[in-house]
């Protein structure tokens, strides 16, 4: 990924410490300093441009690392120290947000209906149908460059869990990340599509490119997925978190593929739609039953955070779309700067 | 060992669904040992899931074709099958049974 611009202190104080070797001594200190004092200040963490940014590019480091940073700074003790202190305040703030509903039984099929009711009962604002009926051409656009953060490396997050699962749970979580890398094929991979659809729609689909042109709440919902998932601690909270996508997707995506459509796009670059609609019909149960009820079944201690990890997505899924749709409907962009966007 | 192979054809939705078996059965005609119940591990026997309130989830292989034995389109491996009728991608489920409360079982 290409160094992104910094958004403030901490950011600025991160990418100029990556930018040299890596200092085997305590050298990048004054990071932690730096952190712990912003972390205090913030009014909210989830919108703040400098610590969402900062988190973004320690994850970035055990993805597909950052140009011009030398790989060996991964597990620097100072980063992931700063690290660690982003995500306690991250995760504490979405601990006090987000509300549970009344836990089920921690029995397969009580997980998957408790899930099932759960999703079922988002009564936020709605991407889906703003974009099926109303959205313009530069809009679906913006919409495609929000979405890019996390859909270019879709399902990686998620793959952070693999080796903490077991059984029931690790033969579902495999099953359904095969589909999702395309079962094979390079093309089918649901990244790989996408990266077409951002193409039929004249964007550029080179990962990360647009990272300087998305606000933080967008950099907050990918780093919810990279925290629950690089965390064996929470391996509950990125299961409950993968089956939420899952079971809110057929639908959505239907409509996504009907206001691409509607534009005029063409089929290529609506297949990424279509594909979701179909699978993720099939994910949806093995995500319920097999991989969350699975979990539970294994692990009942885990019950309270399967929930808490598809409530969080539900809920930094829902302020992501509340920002986009409030610009939108307020007549401006929801990108930071649209000098990136162009046909 | 020679094994051998078992047809299954049935009706889904109107669409004539056959999995071809093979390995499931031991020469003597009793089931595999070592074939699971739920989740085979090399292909060797199919399983269809019966969600409750949801699709047929059907897993190992099989091909799907339509009444003159044409297969129909298919880009994954496990399917999930409408049964409750309203999906526009049948026979795939497409997550419409939920819009439609669509209950596999009767109201108690
Ligand atoms: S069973 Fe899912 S749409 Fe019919």
């Amino acid at each position: 990924m290409k160094q992104p611009e910094p958004r403030g202190p901490v950011s600025s104080l991160l990418l100029e410490t990556l930018s040299g070797p890596e200092q085997r001594t305590s050298g990048s200190r004054e990071l932690i300093a730096a952190v712990d004092e912003a972390v205090a200040a913030t009014p909210d963490l989830a919108f703040d441009e400098d610590l969402q940014l900062t988190l973004f590019c320690l994850f970035e480091l055990h993805y597909g690392g950052i140009d011009g940073v030398d790989d060996s700074w991964e597990w620097h003790p100072d980063l992931i120290s700063e690290r660690r202190r982003l995500e306690q305040a991250y995760e504490s703030q979405l601990r006090s947000a987000v509300s549970l509903p009344a836990l089920p039984a921690p029995t397969s099929a009580g997980v998957a209906a408790g899930l099932f009711q759960l999703t079922g009962d988002d009564g936020g604002p709605s991407m889906s149908r703003y974009v099926a009926k109303t959205a313009s051409e530069e809009q679906v656009r913006e919409f495609l460059i929000q979405k890019s953060i996390y859909t270019l490396k879709e399902a990686d997050p998620h793959t952070w869990a693999i080796p903490r699962l077991t059984g029931r749970a690790k033969a579902a979580m495999v099953e359904i990340q095969a589909d999702e890398y395309g079962g094979g094929v390079p093309e089918r991979m649901h990244s790989a599509l996408f990266a077409q659809s951002m193409r039929g729609a004249g964007l550029d689909d080179g990962y990360g490119n647009y990272l300087d042109a998305v606000p933080a709440i967008t950099l907050a919902s990918s780093n919810l997925m990279s925290m629950f998932g690089l965390n064996r601690r929470l391996r509950g909270a990125i299961v409950g978190h993968l089956a939420s996508y899952e079971m809110t997707s057929s639908q959505a995506n239907r409509l996504y593929a009907r206001g691409f459509r509607r534009l005029g796009y063409d089929d290529a670059t609506a297949a990424y739609f279509d594909e979701h609609v179909e699978a993720d019909a099939v994910h949806e149960q093995i995500a319920g039953r097999d991989l969350a009820g699975g979990l539970v079944e294994a692990e009942p201690a885990l019950l309270e955070d399967v929930f808490f990890g598809a409530a969080a997505a539900m809920t930094v899924d829902t302020w992501m779309t509340e920002h986009i749709l409030g610009a939108w409907t307020a007549g401006s962009s929801s990108l930071r700067t649209s000098s990136t966007v162009s046909a | 060992m020679d094994r051998r192979q078992l047809v299954v054809a049935y009706v889904v939705d109107g669409v004539r669904m056959s999995a071809t078996q093979r390995d499931a059965y031991d020469d003597d005609g009793s089931p595999d040992s070592g074939a699971s119940p739920s989740r085979p591990l090399s292909g060797p026997r199919q399983t269809i899931v019966a969600f409750p309130d949801g699709p047929l989830l059907v897993r190992g292989d099989f091909d799907i074709v339509d009444p003159d034995g044409k297969p129909l389109r298919r880009s994954r491996k496990t399917v999930a099958l409408c049964r409750c009728g309203a999906s526009v991608l049948k026979p795939y489920c497409d997550g419409s049974h939920k819009l439609i409360g669509f209950k596999t079982e009767p109201e108690s």
